[in-house]
């Protein structure tokens, strides 16, 4: 796994990109950026290079769904690697998530190798 | 009191607190809670509609949650900072989230809101149901904390 990449966490809450951050650093991650939410995420696409983004789904302004949808929407992000982190594990969020083109999912809680795992799926 | 919702809640919060912060915690005898004092010095507010209304919260001793939040950022947290109140409200979050999930299992589907947090000596929850105020209290090795579930009557 190439942990030289760029990693955007996006979360409302600070605890989480907190929490993130740490397991993302313990892996040996050091390009980490972050937002607070969907919208503040997207300007921050435009202008960095990410190779993977890490994302909640319940955000202020625009929801990690709607994040979602937006960075799929744009052929310069169409196959950007998308990992959902959330607590919202219905059925029909995952099925929603899923057609909207995310790479994997993670429900809150979880544990360092969970997320480990998950980056190694998406990132080989 | 619905007790399926009541166990899922419980088992969200026992399973948060492992998995996320290494807490074990014990449930104490539950009650009927007639005044709206909290039972600790922080707490979470979430606010579950769907087949019934009401809110949950968990109110944390300053002990409990600083050992909670210190396991789950992997440094010494001493003082109740706006970093604890951010923590707690997460960790509301994801008991609302893992909650509802077992509920879903059930054939019961909720939604939940975005929770709230308040902090201080001797505050006031506002449950957003007039329904009786079921009380869990639980202890951890560090302290104690407080899980509150008022459902609409």
């Amino acid at each position: 796994m190439d942990t030289t990449i760029k990693i955007l966490i996006v979360d409302d809450f600070a605890t989480m990109r907190r929490i993130l951050k740490n397991i993302l650093k313990k892996i040996g991650f050091t390009h980490i950026i972050e937002a607070d939410d969907g919208s503040n995420a997207l300007k921050v696409l435009e202008k960095e290079k990410v190779d993977l983004v890490i994302s909640d789904w319940n955000m202020p302004k625009m929801t990690g769904i709607e994040f979602l949808k937006a960075v799929r929407s744009n052929t310069a992000f169409k196959d950007l690697p998308f990992l959902m982190v959330t607590a919202e594990a219905q059925k029909q969020n995952i099925i929603e998530a899923v057609q909207a083109g995310v790479s994997n999912y993670v429900v809150k809680p979880f544990t360092e190798e969970v997320i480990t795992e998950k980056l190694v799926k998406i990132l080989g | 009191m619905d007790s399926t919702l009541i166990n899922a809640i419980v088992n969200a919060t026992l399973n948060v607190l492992r998995t996320m912060a290494s807490v074990s915690s014990w449930a104490g005898k539950p009650y009927l809670k007639v005044d709206d004092v909290a039972r600790g010095d922080v707490t979470g507010v979430i606010g579950m509609t769907g087949e019934a209304n009401g809110t949950i919260s968990l109110t944390f001793d300053e002990a409990s949650i600083l050992n909670i939040v210190s396991n789950l950022f992997g440094e010494e947290i001493s003082d109740l900072n706006r970093d604890v109140s951010d923590a707690v409200g997460e960790l509301t979050n994801m008991i609302s989230g893992q909650a509802r999930r077992e509920l879903e299992e059930a054939g019961r589907l909720f939604k939940g809101a975005v929770p709230s947090v308040i902090t201080g000596k001797n505050h006031r929850i506002s449950h957003f149901t007039r329904g009786p105020i079921f009380a869990i209290p639980f202890k951890t090795e560090a302290g104690q904390f407080t899980i509150e579930v008022c459902l609409e009557p």
